[in-house]
């Protein structure tokens, strides 16, 4: 799009300012133009630093991998195109699957105009955000490889020399630093949180939520730009016979307007096969040490290097915990036979465990899958909360409910459920797991679980459930 | 109207360098981007939100990169090689320490807060288990990713030529003879 004609670059605003010579054929190339003679001295001298890059990285000698060029960083950013769609889909429904309309739910309340698109979280298909929320995460992880092989494909660009040649190329340029620094953030703040390493100084769900709109601003502009070069690149070589053609005969691509092919090239290490092979092979082992935390059985022990992946046991209780009592300020005097569950509505009650007990119970093998892209799936037994609503003098399916824990730290120690959500009757106030009394770190005496809602919306350690009609019904 | 919308065109073009669509794409662009700033001033974390955001981009370009392609450029150097050609079996060699390096150093840039133990408060608070065994599970597929390419390398550049001079010495002898009724 953009190449330089001699004595263009610096000095090109100030050269725009000039008023026009009035020749309106040569208007399709204005920076090339002359300006008025006074200020050509000044202009010599810009044309001089535009023809003298500084040394290092901003000559083209500079860069000399022979593999560099527009059909490889077309290759890579096919790749990207398709999966930052998918991760942005999946990251936004996530958003949308924390209902955060309900009161209390939002943890960006300031999303404003951003939240422009959220809809009523289903509880059904049940799997649907451990299916969402596995693929943002492992998808995630996958595509690490593919941004650091697109960023180094492309690296001398950032090192071009004149800086810009027309006003649109700097501001171009400009949205680079959202492109880049957006890509680079939100892959680091996903990363670091699903580790919980929470080294930055601010709440990850609203730097990930509005650094991703800054990243897709730029992405979609940086799409709508280059989707026309990256087609003809991709067109301009066989995958096919790239994927035959070894170190031997690996030859640099032909010189492009954009300078990603080297100007002296050296003599190739590794083909273009190669390279791709270890692309997509550092991918696969990514995802392959990583996809193991979404799965249940013998496979969730393949999850080595994901942080929620780990075995607790042989026993019912033995799964994935997020939360742990004692970490969090759990008093366990306060889950012991003094505990009851607390039912405010327009008939408050008051129910120690054994008479939850005492209700009919039901069991559902319901999947709990967190933020994090982690999920498993176990059998639940409990009271419905359809029930306690009826006791608490509420109508399921027109009233929703605020759920409130024995936690004193961290977040979600209060979740807005919708009315949809009590309704539903797989909604339980789950009082055992796989047969066997909850332990405390699974949330006892009694915990929330409820189909296809983010697992922090799981409530642990129930104390108070208070029933309210939704503004709608 | 047509030669209006070209005149606009022109003027884009000459005091601009692009279509007039681009400097609407970017105005949007910048627009959205704005408007999510804005939305992190009010949610307090402005400061810290542009750091990190500008330092993401400084630290892959200025410090992640050169780290990675500096240590890449001085291992095939090999001063002890000093003079000789790097393609050939000997240059091919390095791909063999290159990809298993370049693989468990991509899971250390991924995973560190775990393998070093940098996360082990939040860790231990969300999960009740410690960090301990990540450094040993990343040394482990570090390992094998090294034996792996040890025992790749040996198959294709000891096995195989051998076993090549093998096939070669025999075929010649087979197409001589087929070569005559031809």
């Amino acid at each position: 799009m953009f190449r330089c004609a001699a004595g263009v670059g610096f000095g090109v605003i100030r050269m725009s300012d000039q008023p026009s010579t009035g020749d309106d054929h040569h208007g399709h190339e204005p920076t090339s133009q002359a300006g008025p003679g006074a200020v050509r001295a000044g202009r010599d001298s810009l044309t001089w630093l535009n023809e003298h890059p500084p040394p290092g990285p901003f000559r083209p000698e500079f860069w000399r991998s022979p593999l560099r060029g527009p059909w490889l960083t077309s290759m890579l950013g096919l790749v990207l195109l398709f999966g930052i769609t998918i991760l942005a889909i999946t990251g936004l429904v996530s958003y949308a699957a924390y209902d955060p309309r309900l009161p209390g739910n939002d943890t960006t309340p300031d999303s404003g105009l951003l939240a422009f698109y959220l809809f009523d979280w289903p509880t059904r298909p049940v799997w649907l955000y451990r299916f969402t929320q596995g693929v943002h995460v492992v998808l995630g992880l996958t595509l690490v490889p593919v941004l650091l092989a697109k960023l180094w494909s492309v690296i001398p660009k950032l090192f071009v020399w004149p800086p810009a040649c027309s006003v649109a190329q700097a501001v171009e340029r400009a949205s680079l630093l959202l492109l880049v620094g957006g890509a680079v953030f939100e892959f680091v703040t996903g990363i670091m949180n699903i580790q919980l390493f929470y080294a930055f100084p601010f709440s990850f769900y609203p730097a990930h939520l509005y650094g991703a709109w800054i990243f897709l601003a730029a992405f979609v502009v940086h799409v709508a730009f280059k989707l026309p070069r990256m087609v003809r690149s991709l067109r301009s070589r066989s995958l096919f016979s790239e994927l035959r053609t070894g170190l031997d005969a690996t030859r640099p691509e032909p010189p492009d307007p954009d300078g990603l092919v080297p100007a002296r090239p050296a003599d190739p290490t590794m083909s273009r096969r190669g390279l791709l092979g270890l692309v997509g092979g550092a991918s696969l082992m990514t995802f392959g040490l990583s996809v193991g935390q979404t799965l249940d059985g013998p496979l969730r022990q393949t999850a080595l290097l994901a942080p929620h992946g780990r075995d607790y046991g042989p026993g019912p209780n033995d799964f994935q915990v997020n939360k742990a009592a004692s970490e969090i300020g759990i008093d366990p005097a306060a889950t012991g036979p003094a505990w009851g569950l607390e039912l405010a509505g327009p008939t408050p009650a008051r129910l120690d465990r054994a008479e939850l007990l005492a209700m009919p119970l039901h069991t559902y093998v319901l999947p709990i899958a967190c933020v994090e892209g982690w999920s498993t799936e176990q059998t639940w037994t409990g009271v419905r909360l359809a029930d306690l609503a009826r006791l608490a003098g509420a109508v399921p399916g027109s009233w929703y409910v605020v759920v409130r824990s024995l936690q004193r730290r961290g977040a979600f120690g209060r979740a807005a459920l919708s009315a949809e959500q009590v309704a539903d009757p797989r909604s339980l106030l789950a009082l055992r797991v796989n047969g066997a009394d909850l332990s405390l770190d699974h949330g006892f005496p009694a915990r929330i679980i409820v189909p296809n809602a983010p697992g922090v919306h799981n409530t642990k350690w129930v104390r108070k459930l208070t029933f309210r009609p939704a503004r709608s019904g | 109207m047509p030669s209006k919308i070209g005149d606009m065109r022109r003027w884009t073009a000459a005091r601009y360098g692009a279509a007039p669509w681009h400097l609407l794409a970017l105005l949007a662009c910048f627009a959205v981007a704005g408007y999510a700033a804005g939305r992190a001033a009010a949610a307090g974390i402005l400061i810290g939100f542009l750091v990190w955001f500008v330092g993401a981009a400084i630290v892959h370009d200025l410090v992640l990169y050169p780290l990675y392609s500096l240590t890449d450029v001085a291992a095939r150097r090999r001063p002890w090689h000093r003079g000789r050609a790097r393609t050939g079996p000997a240059g091919r060699a390095t791909n063999y320490v290159r990809v298993p390096a370049a693989l468990s150093g991509l899971l250390l840039l991924m995973w560190f807060p775990l393998i070093l133990g940098l996360s082990e408060d939040g860790y231990r608070r969300s999960t009740g288990l410690d960090t301990s065994p990540y450094l040993g599970r990343w040394l482990l597929v570090t390992g094998v990713l090294f034996a792996g390419s040890a025992l790749a390398y040996v198959i294709r550049h000891r096995w195989k030529p051998y076993r090549d001079q093998r096939r070669e010495s025999h075929g010649e002898r087979h197409r001589e003879q087929r070569a005559r009724p031809r």
